[in-house]
């Protein structure tokens, strides 16, 4: 964490709910260290032919920008107008009722008030007055309308990548307006100047590159596995043979590369081994993994709708290159968001593959039917209901878990029961936090849609801060220790926010606790959970 | 996914919705109506207060003398004239207008509007005697 | 200073002056017969015309708000409406979001306490009073048909009945309303309209977000009701002079009868103003809420694909490329190729790293 991040307590006493009696517009904007990320490297920039490719600093008063900057935002605004009916009528119809103002976890950790929703959207919105309604034209500032300046454009750059995509606001929205989709707009806006932020633009090059945002190759994406795979028997005997890009089987497996790189979602990756090395054992179970396809998560969608269909366009190709049935799909967010209401239109048809069916329940996974993939909480869920694990749930009593949603499959899917069931049965203490936290109304972890930086810390932990202090409620309550979740990017960001607001509690993936829990046949007497932590005794008598 | 369809469909329910009275009166000529004065009433020449005070106010006057006759058994009106009336729809209104059909009714039916004097008084009550 | 609300005021009370104004040096003509004409025309045209560039503008993806449990195992129960599979679920959600703002119900309000504590209260005067705002203007315009259509229908006149049911008098010599029987309906709309006045004036976070735009029909549409009801309880106009006028509107027949006073020229120009700025403004979201992408779209993307009618083919990166940059690499780890490599393969040059 860098130095300069403010204490919990300093952060706590800057904020301010009671935004000050004056004009937003006349508030200039100060692009302030901590809450903004680096800008976007030129060489990933030009890897993937965005354009404006150029070393620049936000703080610079030149951002570089083309001659006709203008212009082109102009025409993009309009081109984006008259393609997606989302931006145009949410630009209409908000009637600045502020049901959203307080739903922002960025308002609500910083109490910045260009952080309502309401607001952020107006940033656009003042500016679709000026250049696309007559009202806005003739009656200026009085009709809320103004023109775009480059002050303007340093408010939309700073406040577009302060938002995470959430959705919060839009379930409270009288009309639905989303956001997500405004910022969505924003950042395409932004990205044909070539404003991007580094901690998306990056890993937009790598996955276009190596298949995956870490910019892992295939030699060492298997390698890393391979490294699990060796931790995995030296605490459970057992040695789970994975296989690679091999095709002719069922399954094709995809989930985001930070499961394989980072902790605590490596131990969700064991987590995923030994659940398909038990059931290959068992059932004959064919999944593969990909080294092409080797990312579920897609920052081209924090990038622009074009970036995002690029990106996603490896999942098809590579499944119907190896030639499996189905594709599985692992604990990720905003890759649920992408798979579950873009891929099909962006990259479908899928006539290539089978509409899924568990090879072990017989379960046809009809909700699936046209995109032909199915996220491994409903895989596992069903599973466990069809009595196809062995489980040990006392494995995890040390444990006493809450879950969080996570902002995509909760309000991009609906993602809500699956999880929980799958938590309940492999932990014997689980507490859902308070109900205005969790499902649909669930907090963003603070670090979403590319804003898991190191150097915009404040920001991350001030958004982080609705999430971390429902935690801390029932880590209060209940002496909750272990927060689950089902997205990639919570695991990174999760940790650091638990870190500096509720210390006490850790991180981890379903799966891991799937994983401690699954009693895989021939294994040796464990002693430790996958982190290699003592697990509790076996006499303990589970208290309730 | 084409809604253009759905939405015109919408847009034009909604329109004739919106236009339903030009719609609903086409063709209808609907003069203002027009109360008939019994010989009694021309002959009086003028009622307890001015014409536009009656057409416009005459349900407050009339609230009133209620009001001053059920509570405070005072049954005596000056007008402003300085002339003296009996507080009394039966006695007093409908002496002159004993015409309620043509006099009273075609307004209050033309405006929608249901007094309730006749939940307990009777149309005419001459007719009834 | 708040100089947005101002302007809104001020522009209200200009238009009371000018209608005020007008009338009393003889326009009666152009307030009663000629500016009604023309609100309704662009009203209608205007809406229209909002409307159709909503419809002009495709719906690229299907990305409904889901706002409870997805339909996916047999065994799980889904949200039927707040996260809809079905049309019919759509349809219940899209009724129960324009009938009861289902979304504003779930509204809450966020406190800050000490230790940090956060807190999340159930905010319901929002959904109340807007549930309350739109239900009665909702009801005083249907009540307005007596007005407009002859002979009154039957479901308008027991509309008038339930609206007057509660029997509400007060006669003092100094403020009377009893008679004609009081409408719950205008009284609602007016303390309504004034609660969404002052939360916009005295919330700090709904003032720092008010426009003047905001303002300006809430002022104007304050007048109109109490224009309405001083015209009905207090200054006593000529109904039916007055409906001889509406009358004379809608047959196609304009007159202007005498007995018509001021008070209602000045009710029907605000009138007239609120029907010609509807389609410019944010009231259009009484069209907007049927078109919203987020709530009229089912969820039901992985079971049925979405169309995007502008989906076009963009450059990828295919497996061949990716093979051909890492064959050895991939090899040496022991996966599987397409292509063995005959010779020594060409070397990328593109090989910086990054994490």
């Amino acid at each position: 964490m860098a130095d300069e991040t403010p204490k919990p307590e300093e952060l706590i006493a800057k904020i301010n709910h009671r935004p000050a009696f004056e004009d937003w517009m006349q508030v200039p904007v100060e692009i302030r260290k901590g809450m903004y990320c680096y800008a976007s490297n030129p060489k990933s920039v030009e890897y993937v032919g965005l354009p404006n490719p150029r070393q620049w600093n936000p703080l610079d008063e030149d951002w570089k920008l083309p001659e006709n900057w203008k212009e082109i935002l102009f025409e993009g605004f309009r081109e984006r107008l008259e393609k997606f009916r989302t931006f145009k009528v949410f630009m209409d119809i908000c009637v600045r009722c502020g049901a959203c103002a307080d739903k922002c976890h960025f308002f609500i950790g910083t109490g910045d008030p260009k952080n309502m929703p309401v607001l952020r959207a107006e940033l656009l919105r003042s500016v679709y007055r000026h250049d696309f309604t007559k009202a806005g034209r003739i009656l200026g500032k009085i009709a809320g309308a103004r023109p775009m300046t480059f002050e303007v454009l340093k408010e939309w750059w700073y406040y577009l990548f302060q938002c995470t995509e959430c959705r919060r606001c839009s379930v409270f929205c009288p009309y639905g307006i989303d956001t997500a989709e405004i910022t969505i707009m924003g950042r395409e806006l932004l990205n044909l100047l070539g404003l991007n932020i580094d901690w998306i633009a990056t890993p937009v090059a790598n996955c276009y590159r190596t298949g995956n945002h870490l910019g892992i190759q295939p030699h060492a994406f298997v390698d890393m596995i391979d490294f699990f795979c060796d931790d995995i028997e030296e605490i459970t005997g057992i040695r789970p043979e994975p296989q690679f890009n091999k095709k002719g089987a069922d399954i094709l497996f995809i989930t985001p590369s930070g499961d394989v790189f980072a902790d605590p979602g490596t131990y969700t990756c064991m987590g995923y081994l030994m659940l398909f090395h038990y059931l290959k054992e068992k059932y004959g179970f064919d999944i593969t993994w990909s080294t092409y396809a080797s990312e579920g998560g897609n920052f081209g969608f924090f990038t622009s709708h074009e970036m995002m269909k690029r990106l996603n366009s490896k999942m098809y190709m590579e499944a119907k290159r190896l030639g499996v049935k189905w594709i599985l799909g692992g604990e990720c967010g905003h890759m649920w968001r992408v798979i579950n209401q873009y891929m099909d239109t962006m990259n479908g048809p899928a006539d290539f593959l089978e509409e899924p069916v568990s090879p072990i329940t017989g379960t046809r996974f009809e909700n699936a039917r046209s995109t032909k993939m199915v996220h491994i909480a409903e895989f596992t869920a069903d599973l466990i209901k069809h009595g196809k694990l062995e489980l040990d749930p006392s494995r995890n009593d040390n444990l006493r878990v809450t879950f969080h949603d996570s902002c995509n499959p909760s309000r991009g899917m609906g993602l809500l029961e699956e999880p929980r069931y799958v938590i309940k049965k492999v932990c014997n203490h689980f507490y859902e936090m308070p109900a205005n936290t969790i499902r649909e109304q669930t907090f963003c972890c603070g670090s979403g849609a590319g804003l898991n930086a190191g150097e915009d810390m404040e920001l991350r932990m001030a958004g982080g801060l609705p999430r971390a202090n429902a935690v801390k409620y029932v880590h209060e309550k209940h002496g909750v220790n272990m927060l689950a979740c089902i997205c990639a990017i919570d695991r990174a960001a999760l940790p650091t926010s638990m870190q500096y607001w509720v210390p006490e509690v850790d991180v981890t993936g379903v799966h891991e606790l799937v994983g401690n829990a699954l009693i895989l046949p021939g294994e040796t007497e464990r002693t430790t959970d996958l982190r290699g932590e003592d697990l509790p005794g076996m006499e303990e008598e589970a208290d309730e | 996914m084409n809604d253009k369809k759905l939405i015109i469909a919408g847009l034009v329910i909604f329109i004739a919705i919106a236009l339903f009275p030009f719609l609903y009166n086409m063709g209808k000529a609907s003069p203002a109506p027009d109360p008939v004065l019994t010989p009694e009433a021309k002959a009086a020449k003028q009622c307890v207060r001015s014409r536009q005070y009656m057409r416009a106010d005459h349900m407050h006057l009339l609230d009133q003398w209620r009001h001053n006759v059920v509570r405070d058994a005072n049954h005596i009106y000056v007008s402003p004239n300085g002339k003296q009336y009996e507080m009394s729809l039966t006695r007093t209104c409908l002496e002159c207008h004993s015409n309620k059909a043509e006099f009273c009714d075609r307004c209050h039916d033309y405006a929608s509007v249901r007094p309730y004097c006749w939940d307990c008084h009777l149309d005419n009550p001459k007719e009834n005697k | 200073m708040n100089v947005k609300y101002m302007y809104s005021l001020l522009a209200v009370v200009a238009l009371l002056l000018i209608a005020w104004i007008g009338v009393a040096i003889g326009l009666k003509v152009v307030f009663g017969v000629i500016f009604p004409y023309l609100a309704v025309i662009i009203f209608i045209a205007g809406f229209a015309y909002r409307v159709m560039g909503w419809a002009r503008s495709a719906v690229p993806f299907a990305i409904p708000t889901t706002c409870g449990q997805q339909k996916s195992l047999p065994w799980i129960k889904p949200n039927a409406v707040d996260n809809p599979f079905s049309k019919s679920g759509v349809v219940a959600r899209m009724a129960l979001e324009i009938l009861l703002f289902r979304s504003l119900f779930r509204n809450t309000r966020m406190k800050l306490h000490q230790g940090p504590k956060l807190a999340y209260n159930l905010e319901i005067f929002l959904w109340v009073g807007a549930l309350a705002f739109h239900w009665a203007f909702f009801t005083v315009i249907v009540r307005h048909l007596r007005l407009f259509l002859n002979p009154v229908p039957m479901p308008i006149q027991l509309l008038e009945n339930v609206d007057s049911f509660f029997r509400l008098e007060i006669l003092y010599d100094s403020f009377k309303m009893a008679l004609p029987g009081v409408y719950m309906s205008g009284l609602v709309l007016l303390l309504a309209v004034t609660y969404l006045l002052l939360r916009r004036l005295f919330i700090p976070t709904v003032r720092y977000i008010s426009q003047a735009a905001d303002y300006f029909p809430l002022f104007l549409i304050f007048g109109i009701a109490l224009t309405g009801i001083l015209m009905r309880y207090f200054f006593k106009v000529d109904i039916v002079s007055t409906k001889e006028l509406t009358m004379g509107l809608v047959t196609f027949h304009p007159t202007v009868p005498d007995g018509v006073s001021t008070i209602f020229f000045i009710h029907l120009f605000f009138v007239c103003t609120l029907l010609a700025y509807f389609p410019f403004s944010k009231l259009m979201h009484l069209g907007g809420i049927f078109l919203s992408p987020t709530r009229n779209l089912p969820a039901d993307t992985r079971a049925r694909r979405h169309v995007n009618p502008w989906n076009y083919p963009v450059p990828v990166h295919t497996y061949e490329e990716y093979e051909d940059e890492f064959r050895d690499k991939m090899i040496e780890a022991g996966l599987p190729v397409e292509r063995m490599p005959e010779e020594t393969p060409e070397e990328q040059t593109d090989t910086d790293e990054k994490e």
